[in-house]
């Protein structure tokens, strides 16, 4: 075979290589496409304003999901106040204080935490909460919500202030300012739009939530503004919806899913633009 | 920026205010009378509960009941823990069961149901027609074609597909499956002994397709060609699905009407014992419909919270006589008027502090 | 150093101490939690649970491996499909798309991610099950129809389409964890391979041999989701317990058991069998994902010390 033969088959299979990982990524978008242009296709058909605000009726006489949104946002909130200064606390920890044994143990624990399965978290709160509150209830939810926060808002956190340069804190603790100050006031601030982002994703991954709230927040035909009562929830709405028999039903789960992944999409990309200089 | 971090400190506060204020006030759950009930349990009967629910909360305003259908057996376990004020199972639940529970606790028969057998054949026109046998051939697996003869004696001039039976059954705990297989465990020996009665029975391995809820089967027979499976009465019809005329025990293909049903339980009201639980499968009569059964709410005798206790009580009072409308127009069969007084002294005998709860009322 | 800043450091600390002990304690409990209520199955079977074929709670019979046999094989199915197709993705992203065009797509494929498990259920029950059922279901049959892999009915809800569903999850966590590797094995070997007169392909297999262990880092850690995942395999899997060697028939998995029938259980017993498959479950995904966190780690190590 020829020198230039070699190189030319090379060549090729570089180019064929190429081509079959491009192959790769277009199968990827094109299953993200296919995915949400279908939710898009199903949902905005069943998309109203009593959709959007009503209770759901017995079925065939309409009704809506206005109770699970309400109820979504009630517990993604109520887990974000339990979860975000826990795990932000957490993390600053680690950056800061966490390179002995027990923040190494901490953070072995939290990697664990972050792989338990959500189903087990949600009997977990089950057997802490539920059976002795006697009540399924939004707090529970939201317990569980936030259990499944704290993990990765503290590995964020950890990750975000690692990257404030040394120097900064070096210069404050020079000039004689205890340790807290120079946290609190510099390397957090420093860190904030990092840690922010990251507490906004963990935000939109808790929202996406189904199992964890099966059995903690239940669900509740009506508007609910009490924590210590049964929670509405669009992921449960969608799950019941979904596995339902009636076809009126599957409408109302893509609807309920349009929305769901309408606000976690336009959450994910807010995070984007906003870090865009960044990366 | 730091602004954002004392920010959280001040939310976290404000997070456990939040929580203390979001807790419902105590003990009738509201202000100004209204009062709100939890139920849970069996999906057999959802439609009709909602109904119910539904309009009572149109007619009393301040009560707002909620019922989640999470199954009979998750149904009784919510009584049992107190996690809803009253619960729902199809099933009867059993003396060991009860026994956990802290007080005496009420059967009241609600509507009655059926299950029907529904299956997904383009070919079949005319309602396929099923004996006992050929039911728990199918779901034992010893019939493994739509066009097996045993099939086809029953069904002359039917055109039955050469194609293979995927029975669909009932993966989570449910009292469908109990009355069903009460049904075919008494009707046949073999599957009495190879799959048994219960809940959650020993489905023969391989056989079938297991999917969640009254929901779930339904919805596994509609999208899947030559597929059977057993349903409450109600979703079967609501989604025009065909409705298989079953053999009873006088030897007729009776069809799964609101008649037929009634007609199961008439004929055996006389033998209803006192604590009402009951089961109706294979009953005598020309018209009965084999695979009938009632359907409870449990409540305690003795309700801790005395407004609440009423609202359960009077609600079950309309729902079985002003509701009993609603019951015929979603397919259920109402209680015939013999186990009706029965129940009416059970929903009298709900009490708080030893005193009837209906006293007063109608 | 003044004296209110040592006291303020040190309430600083304990105040973040008590945070992260909070993590602690939290898996502390849940362990604690699984184990007092896996005792009576863990008495009443010892190691025959884990073995056991025979699921049949109405007689107190309780074998996991039904469950145990429908988490591994749709797992496995999920890697077979998703790990090329993560490792074109990104090498692609890393090694051949210029800046431009990798970063919209390494966004779209993120993105994926961020799909709640509920959505890919209910998009698996009413497009990829009619799917498999109508076109692929028979496309395999007619062609590898010989293996008893692809026989059997098909209906569209089993093992096959659990492990599809869970497939299209794990990408993007997989395809993430690779780019991650890929980027950090140290440009000056791509250079030195480029100057030999190497083809862009052959610096990727340079690079990838390089990468080999957090790659391998990168699947395992995608086999810890897939083995977790909930509701998506719940709604298509078919949720019956069984062992069969058709693709097509339905199955179960140790998760998918906890959510439809843990709240069902009223039997002591059962419920010790379900949170025992929990407890199993949590210790096989903690083994997993601490596994894979060690190759992960010794690619950013190798690499650090280029």
């Amino acid at each position: 075979m020829s020198n230039e033969a070699v190189h030319n088959r090379r060549k090729l299979i570089s180019m064929v290589m190429t081509t079959l990982t491009a192959a790769c990524a277009v199968i990827a978008i094109a299953i993200l496409t296919i995915i949400l242009t279908y939710i898009g296709y199903k949902g905005v058909a069943a998309i109203n304003w009593e959709f959007l605000v009503e209770t759901p009726k017995p079925v065939g006489e309409g009704g809506g999901i206005g109770n699970a949104i309400v109820g979504s946002a009630i517990m993604t909130l109520l887990a974000s106040l339990i979860g975000l200064p826990i795990g932000i606390g957490a993390g600053v920890y680690l950056a800061e204080f966490g390179d002995k044994w027990f923040g190494s143990t901490v953070r072995f624990v939290a990697d664990t935490l972050i792989g338990v399965p959500s189903i087990i978290v949600g009997i977990f709160v089950y057997t802490l909460v539920v059976l002795p509150m006697t009540r399924q209830s939004g707090f529970a939810g939201s317990l569980s919500l936030a259990i499944i926060m704290i993990p990765i808002v503290a590995r964020t956190t950890e990750e975000m202030i690692r990257l404030v340069p040394k120097s900064m804190r070096e210069g404050a603790l020079a000039l004689g300012a205890p340790q807290w100050r120079v946290t609190w006031n510099i390397v957090l601030p420093a860190a904030a739009s990092g840690i922010a982002t990251g507490a906004m994703l963990s935000i939109a991954r808790i929202s996406g939530e189904t199992a964890p709230l099966l059995f903690t927040a239940l669900n509740s035909r009506f508007y609910n503004f009490y924590v210590d009562q049964p929670m509405s929830s669009l992921t449960v709405q969608i799950y019941n919806f979904a596995t339902g028999p009636f076809e009126v039903e599957h409408q109302m789960a893509w609807a309920a899913t349009l929305i769901l992944v309408g606000l976690i999409l336009v959450i994910n990309i807010l995070v984007r633009m906003f870090t865009k200089k960044k990366y | 920026m730091k602004n954002l971090f004392s920010g959280l400190m001040i939310f976290s506060l404000l997070s456990l205010t939040l929580f203390v204020a979001g807790c419902s006030p105590e003990g009738t759950g509201g202000k100004g009378g209204s009062v709100s009930l939890q139920g849970a349990g069996a999906s057999f009967p959802k439609p009709i509960y909602e109904k119910w629910m539904n309009e009572y909360g149109k007619v009393n305003n301040g009560v707002k009941i909620d019922y989640q259908s999470v199954g009979s057996g998750a149904g009784q376990n919510a009584i049992i823990a107190g996690t809803a004020d009253f619960g729902a199972s199809d099933d009867p639940m059993k003396d060991e069961d009860l026994k956990k529970a802290k007080g005496d606790l009420l059967h009241i028969p609600t509507v009655l149901g059926a299950v029907v057998l529904t299956y997904n054949l383009k070919e079949v026109k005319e309602p396929l027609k099923l004996t006992s046998d050929t039911i728990a051939g199918i779901f034992l697996g010893e019939i493994k074609k739509w066009n097996d003869p045993r099939i086809a004696a029953e069904n002359p001039g039917a055109e039955l597909p050469d194609t293979e039976i995927s029975p669909v059954y009932r993966a989570d705990s449910s009292g469908t499956t109990a009355v069903f297989t009460d049904y075919l465990a008494k009707t046949s020996e073999k599957f009495k002994e190879k799959v048994g009665t219960g809940k959650q029975p020993n489905w023969v391995q391989g056989v079938g397709v297991g999917a969640k809820g009254n929901d779930g089967v339904m919805g596994q027979v509609k999208n899947t060609p030559n597929t059977i499976g057993y349903v409450e009465i109600a979703f079967a019809k609501e989604n025009k699905l065909p409705m298989a005329l079953i053999k009873n025990k006088a030897g007729k293909f009776v069809e799964p009407s609101l008649e037929n049903v009634s007609a199961a339980a008439e004929g055996s009201a006389g033998n209803m014992p006192e604590d009402l639980r009951m089961k109706i499968t294979n009953a005598d009569g020309e018209t009965a419909y084999p695979i009938a059964s009632y359907t409870y709410i449990l409540a305690f005798r003795e309700q801790k919270d005395a407004v609440k206790g009423k609202a359960l009580a009077d609600f079950l009072w309309w729902a079985l006589h002003d509701g009993s409308e609603f019951a015929k127009a979603l397919h259920y069969a109402p209680l015939p008027e013999a186990v009706l007084k029965k129940v009416e002294g059970k929903i009298n005998s709900i009490s708080s502090g030893g005193k009837s709860l209906r006293e007063g009322a109608e | 150093m003044s004296k209110t800043g040592t006291i303020g450091d040190s309430v600083f600390r304990t105040i973040l101490i008590i945070f992260a002990a909070t993590i602690i304690v939290i898996v502390v409990a849940m362990i604690a939690m699984m184990v007092q209520n896996s005792l009576p199955t863990i008495r009443e079977f010892g190691l025959g649970f884990l073995t056991g074929r025979r699921w049949q709670p109405a007689s107190d019979i309780f074998g996991a491996l039904p469950f145990i046999y429908g988490t591994i094989v749709s797992s496995v199915i999920a890697l077979v499909l998703a790990v090329p197709l993560s490792l074109g993705i990104a090498i692609f992203l890393v090694e051949q798309a210029p800046q431009k065009i990798a970063r919209p797509i390494a966004f779209m494929v993120e993105l994926l991610a961020a799909i709640p498990s509920v959505v890919y259920g209910l998009w698996g029950i009413f497009v990829l099950a009619p799917f498999i059922r109508s076109y692929l279901g028979p496309v395999l049959q007619s062609y590898l129809g010989w293996l008893p892999l692809f026989q059997g009915r098909l209906t569209g809800i089993g093992m096959l389409t659990g492990g599809m569903i869970m497939a299209l999850m794990v990408t993007p966590i997989v395809t993430a964890v690779v780019r991650d590797v890929l980027e950090a094995v140290s440009t000056t070997q791509r250079e030195a391979a480029l100057a030999l007169g190497a083809t862009k392909w052959e610096t990727t297999t340079i690079v990838l041999g390089n990468a080999a262990s957090g790659i391998a880092g990168a699947v395992v850690l995608g086999l810890g989701r897939a083995l977790g995942e909930t509701m998506a395999v719940t709604m298509v899997i078919g949720n019956s317990p069984q062992i069969s060697s058709s693709l097509f028939e339905p199955a179960y998995t140790i998760a998918s058991v906890l959510a439809a029938n843990f709240a069902e259980a009223t039997d002591k017993l059962y419920l010790s069998a379900l949170i025992e498959m929990g407890l199993v479950l949590f210790l096989v995904t903690f083994i997993v994902n601490a596994f894979a966190k060690l190759l992960v780690i010794r690619v950013a190590r190798r690499s650090g010390a280029h």
